[in-house]
């Protein structure tokens, strides 16, 4: 005790001008970070606006039984769950595979060219990704003329529940791919080559190389991946979400996080949306830490 | 179209390796590579499709977009929906101030990301591992939307560019690519110039700075870029028109449609006709500065990315 003392007395005494450098982003990761966390306490108590940031006088857990017993919270928890699967599902494997196609051109230039083109997505606001999704599936827009041509009938896509998955999902897929397939490139380059000479040797064919040597090789990088998509599960694309979906489609459209806007901040009801929202949190940060945990066992692949 | 035919030249050029794998290629694999070839022409494709169908939209005249004959390129072509939305003061208006709160936010998060990042490196640090785990401990939980809305109200900084500027200040992900790069370089230099009489603060801005002028480019660009880009924060703390950001002026724009339309007025209108155009054309305009600066950025965000994952 008195040893830790006096070690941290010379450090400061050695490196204070350090530490001094560290005060202003602490400061940051205090108040804005860590304040909200600690925020969250008026899940539990009365808020008034206006008043203190932590709330008035707490009221136990009866926001919590109020979204428990909410047919609309329900609703909105299936929806980020099937969102946020479909979203896992279609949009981790496919930057996988785009890097393995990638992997195999020979020209240079052009694969250099797809990839520049593939990453352009990333580099747009979330705003005008919406704006396009707007545009395409509008009456008069591009898809709707392909469903004409092929003797379909033109409808608004973006007001029909049921489309509403497969916009999202299909417009996120386009978003991300490209961007997705960097980390996977990068780990294919550190692949040892003798591996393949060695498969080819023993008689495994191209796809047998790619099984046994080049998927093994980035699997580290695929995990760490999982595991990051994981984390993010329970956050779906509210950005996104908020900017296309209407209350025509809020059935199959509406999200925790867009709920959370909407009884939050639009209604007011902070300590009800505070309450939804630690939910949410909760949830977010035990899938992480889980999925962290069970790969850590079973592949030997962690975050930290 | 690609083909196999446009794949030799460059075969040859690479000498004597024809293929990676193998001596001579099978028949097998040349198939693939043909299909290979035809499946990245579709992506390009379909990535480039709706940049090129936005173009069209945005220079055609109203009729024929509605009648849904726009596709590729512009049918009917005329230039009356630029002029419109450029004699917008309120869209030049809205432009700088993204152009303003961009460059302050920029501002504030690269100095506290490079003075974080610039402590967090020294592995000799005392305590160091904690000023690590506050940092990274953020990434997997956060306050959630509300108490960071009540705390930025209650800070009194709703309208101001600071609700943009501070909430924003340090990206986890980019503090630990700055922290990455800064514990890669040598650390003679900064000794022998600690030995020479220069302090801490002096060592950072006459050393070590110069020396990471290619991280503190990169840095600049992810967070201008995201700052750019951004819309909910301002969105969520502006209340007039005259303080929004440009993402925020194309939200207003694109999502009065979806309430109009929500209102049964799918009626082809004269103001659902001007519509049309004014919204693609407004999308141009933004996308604009991003697709210009495009083609240079984009190897300074793909190292940045390998960087940050070699640690992350």
């Amino acid at each position: 005790m008195r040893k830790g003392r006096q070690s941290w007395r010379r450090a400061i005494r050695r490196d204070w001008q350090l530490y001094s450098l560290a005060i202003l982003p602490m400061l940051f990761f205090l108040t804005f970070r860590y304040l909200p966390m600690i925020g969250n306490v008026i899940a539990f108590r009365r808020f008034r606006p206006g008043g203190s940031i932590f709330g008035e006088y707490w009221v136990g857990l009866r926001y919590v039984k109020m979204f428990l017993t909410d047919s609309t919270f329900w609703n909105v928890f299936t929806n980020t769950l099937v969102l946020g699967g479909l979203t896992l599902i279609v949009c981790f494997p496919l930057p996988i595979v785009l890097a393995l196609l990638l992997n195999e051109v020979r020209t240079r230039y052009l694969k250099r060219f797809v990839q520049s083109v593939s990453y352009l997505p990333h580099f747009l606001s979330i705003v005008i990704v919406a704006g396009m999704i707007m545009q395409m599936l509008s009456v008069d827009g591009v898809v709707n003329q392909i469903v004409d041509a092929l003797g379909g009938e033109p409808s608004a896509f973006l007001q029909k529940p049921e489309w509403f998955r497969t916009i999202y999902v299909s417009s996120e897929a386009w978003q991300t791919v490209g961007w997705g397939t960097i980390l996977y490139l990068a780990a294919l380059t550190t692949i040892d080559q003798d591996l393949y000479e060695a498969a080819r040797i023993d008689g495994a064919n191209r796809w047998r190389q790619t099984w046994h040597v080049t998927l093994p090789g980035i699997r580290p990088t695929m995990v760490t991946l999982l595991i990051l998509n994981i984390g993010t599960f329970m956050a779906v694309g509210f950005e996104k979400i908020l900017l296309i979906y209407n209350p025509l489609t809020y059935e199959t459209a509406d999200v925790i996080s867009t709920y959370v806007y909407r009884v939050g901040i639009v209604s007011g009801n902070l300590s009800y949306a505070a309450a939804i929202g630690l939910f949410e949190s909760i949830i977010g940060l035990v899938l992480v830490l889980s999925a962290n945990f069970i790969s850590r066992r079973t592949v030997g692949t962690s975050l930290w | 179209m690609v083909t196999a035919d446009t794949l030799k030249p460059a075969r040859r050029g690479r000498g004597i390796r024809p293929t990676r794998r193998g001596i001579r290629p099978s028949k097998g694999y040349r198939a693939f590579q043909v299909v290979n070839a035809v499946i990245l022409t579709g992506v390009v494709i379909v990535t480039l499709y709706p940049f090129v169908n936005i173009v069209a939209r945005s220079m055609s005249d109203q009729a024929s977009i509605i009648s849904g004959e726009v596709n590729l390129f512009p049918k009917g072509f005329n230039l009356t929906s630029y002029e419109h939305v450029m004699s917008d003061p309120m869209f030049w208006r809205n432009y700088r101030n993204t152009v303003y709160y961009t460059t302050v936010a920029t501002g504030v998060a690269l100095i506290l990301t490079t003075t974080y990042a610039y402590v967090l490196s020294k592995r000799h640090l005392k305590g160091r591992t904690f000023l690590v785990a506050v940092a990274v401990f953020t990434m997997f939980f956060n306050g959630g939307l509300i108490p960071n809305y009540v705390l930025v109200t209650t800070l009194g900084l709703k309208n101001s560019v600071w609700a943009i500027a501070l909430p924003n200040a340090i990206s986890v992900f980019n503090l630990l690519v700055m922290k990455a790069f800064f514990e890669s370089l040598p650390v003679d230099l900064e000794e022998a110039a600690a030995v020479d009489g220069l302090n801490t603060y002096g060592i950072l801005l006459r050393i070590v700075l110069p020396l990471s002028k290619a991280i503190v480019a990169t840095m600049v660009l992810f967070y201008a870029v995201s700052f750019w880009n951004s819309w909910f924060s301002a969105f969520l703390y502006m209340d007039r028109q005259e303080l929004f950001p440009v993402t925020v002026y194309l939200r207003n724009l694109i999502a009065g449609s979806t309430g109009a339309e929500f209102a049964g007025a799918i009626a082809e209108t004269d103001e659902a006709q001007v519509d049309a155009t004014i919204k693609s054309v407004t999308i141009v305009l933004t996308t604009l500065p991003i697709l210009t600066v495009y083609p240079f950025i984009q190897r300074y965000f793909v190292s940045g990315i390998m960087l940050g994952a070699v640690k992350g």
